[in-house]
């Protein structure tokens, strides 16, 4: 991995966590509102992952979905103003924090409903094949969505019909305060693909190159087999499950504990360590990446509110 | 020429498969078994494996399937074995097919067709028994075709094609076999619109689906019944009600499906809401009686609206 690749990882991963912790600070002001997600503690898994795909490939995710339409490559601004429920958002208000889009980024959202994706990107994928178009479909799970039916039902039919779409199973632990091992009886989830024989890898979503390891060897056995792929990246929230959530289930001390392996933290060791950068580059990502979350504040803050005589608009495409 | 609901439904889908190389057809036994009531019989054998697709028994994960592939420029029409099932996709359907373009700001838009049969009256019991084509009707950002005869069998599909939205149609088991006259060539008259289907000027019966033969019989016991094939229950087409209200003055709605906050209180409600200083009488409404479809004939008979109840009705009204 080159010095440069290197740097735009952490500076993505850095940008991440600004932009979450940012998004929380903009939450208590009431600038957002609603539900609220934050990605803090997994931005290596998405990192990762995305430094692999293109602007052409499809990406379906879930509720906790800021960064990986960042990293797709939806703006910031667009985003920000999502979350204010302003009309310059990335789907005009209408969806918020949980409900990002971006038809040109490829970007299908934003699911709020748990597994709700992962037969929608089967279909995407489908739909890549039979028109013989070239690219991948990545869908993004919690490991809480391996507990509902049609998580089973959509690995099958990707199985049955070969069609080359990775699963991706962000494993943070908990389904909202339901840990694995209370919810499931085989919490191996690699286990759970291969019996719709559906090859499957588990790795380290505290570890970008883990993560850009795994991806990659997903991604070429799905271009060469044309057949599906699931990876379990065990990764962690440092956060809360949303702004809503008291924490009763898990100790301070398991939250610290896994703190010790922020992956942004490792990532910069490593850098540096390597001399691949200086503490006084690292100190110039955090002031553009300050600079980028004012410009996109003060986007979202200008941005008018749709006009409620647009309300009831876009419920039906048009008939060309 | 003659032609029966089924063949109608048959026409459809060859035409689609024929002139649009995007659809496809996917479902429970559409393909070597022939589709449950032999709608797709021989398809498998002439177009193919690549367009005619068994699906295991999973309709949530097949009409997500749709929604995707609908998402990636595919034309899917995924058929659901019978209404009954169609709830294990309800999920896929309202919070995703029905949503999307909405919710996306306008973005997405998601063309997926998706048929399946409905209706009760051949003892298969409560689980196989549902109409609930007016419950889907509640749900902003889908359609709903309801064809009623042979003509619109043979249409619905391309209706639904030719409309960039998600689109259900609700085929009535019933009708599979009900052989009509029509010209050689599909009509295709106003989609998404009511027809009258009969004129009359003392009262106006306002059905769709499985009801319309029979309230057609029970009005032709009568001279003057105007009769309304809503054909469509969403949007649903007010104006052709409100018209025919105007005139007659009383109305009467005929729903196969349950009483209590249904298609049948909506419209209801619409004549109320429009045209309550032209009623001569109360809306009057014909629905299936409030308990899961029985096996047995005579219960069921009695559960669901028969040609009798609706003449005993109309009597009383005209008199």
């Amino acid at each position: 991995m080159t010095s440069i690749n290197c740097r735009k990882l952490l500076f993505e991963m850095m940008m991440i966590r600004r932009m979450e912790e940012l998004s929380l600070e903009l939450y208590t002001k009431e600038k957002i509102r609603g539900f609220l997600h934050l990605y803090v503690g997994q931005e290596a898994l998405v990192t990762g992952v995305m430094s692999l795909l293109r602007k052409e490939d499809n990406v379906m995710a879930t509720y906790r979905e800021h960064a990986h339409a960042l990293l797709k490559g939806v703006p910031l601004s667009s985003i920000m103003a999502e979350m204010f429920g302003k009309s310059q958002g990335c789907s005009k208000g209408r969806g918020g924090s949980m409900h990002l889009f971006s038809k040109e980024h490829r970007f299908f959202g934003g699911n709020a409903i748990v597994g709700a994706g992962l037969p929608q990107a089967v279909g995407l994928a489908f739909a890549s094949l039979s028109q013989n178009v070239k690219r991948n479909t990545v869908v993004f799970f919690g490991e809480g969505a391996v507990a509902e039916g049609i998580f089973h039902e959509s690995l099958n039919l990707a199985s049955l019909w070969n069609i080359p779409v990775i699963f991706i199973c962000e494993n943070n632990l908990y389904a909202m305060g339901t840990s694995l091992e209370r919810s499931q009886a085989q919490t191996e989830l690699t286990k759970k693909a291969q019996v719709h024989n559906v090859i499957s890898q588990a790795g380290d979503g505290m570890d970008v190159f883990d993560v850009i390891e795994k991806t990659r060897q997903a991604l070429s056995y799905v271009e060469e087999k044309k057949k599906p792929y699931f990876l379990e990246f065990k990764t962690y929230r440092f956060r809360p499950h949303s702004m809503f959530d008291p924490e009763l289930y898990r100790s301070k001390k398991e939250i610290e504990s896994w703190k010790k392996s922020d992956p942004i933290l490792k990532l910069r060791v490593h850098l540096l360590d390597r001399e691949m950068i200086t503490e006084v580059e690292i100190k110039k990502m955090e002031d553009d990446i300050e600079l980028l979350m004012q410009e996109a504040v003060l986007f979202a803050d200008k941005s008018p509110l749709e006009p409620v005589t647009d309300l009831e608009k876009n419920l039906y495409e048009d008939v060309l | 020429m003659k032609m029966s609901y089924r063949d109608a439904l048959r026409e459809g889908i060859q035409t689609a498969l024929d002139s649009d190389p995007r659809v496809f057809i996917m479902g429970e036994d559409v393909g070597a078994y022939g589709g449950t009531y032999a709608v797709t019989k021989g398809f498998l054998n002439k177009y193919g494996p690549n367009r005619i697709f068994d699906a295991p028994l999973s309709e949530a994960g097949f009409t997500g399937l749709g929604i995707g592939a609908a998402l990636g420029g595919l034309r899917p029409v995924i058929e659901i074995m019978t209404v009954n099932f169609s709830l294990l996709a309800l999920d896929q359907i309202l919070n995703s097919a029905a949503l999307l373009h909405h919710m996306s700001g306008g973005q997405f838009s998601v063309p997926l067709v998706i048929r399946m049969t409905t209706g009760g009256g051949r003892q298969l019991g409560a689980q196989h028994s549902h109409s609930l084509e007016g419950w889907y009707a509640h749900i902003p950002g889908l359609k709903i075709l309801t064809p009623s005869n042979v003509e619109d069998a043979r249409s619905s599909l391309y209706f639904a094609l030719t409309n960039p939205n998600p689109v259900l149609i609700f085929e009535h088991a019933l009708l599979l076999n009900t052989i009509e006259e029509v010209p050689d060539q599909p009509c295709r008259i106003h989609p998404f619109k009511g027809l009258v289907k009969k004129q009359g000027e003392d009262l106006t019966l306002i059905t769709y689906g499985g009801m319309v033969n029979r309230s057609l019989e029970a009005c032709s016991r009568f001279s003057s019944v105007e009769v309304i094939d809503l054909r469509c229950l969403r949007p649903l087409d007010s104006e052709i009600i409100f018209n025919s209200v105007r005139k007659t003055h009383k109305a009467l709605i005929v729903d196969e499906g349950w009483r209590s906050c249904s298609l049948s209180a909506e419209i209801s409600a619409r004549i109320m809401e429009t045209c309550f200083y032209d009623l001569h009488l109360p809306v009057e409404r014909i629905c299936r009686k409030e308990v899961p479809i029985p096996y047995a004939r005579h219960l069921e008979l009695a559960a669901i609206p028969q040609v009798d109840d609706i003449a005993l009705k109309i009597k009383e009204m005209l008199a």
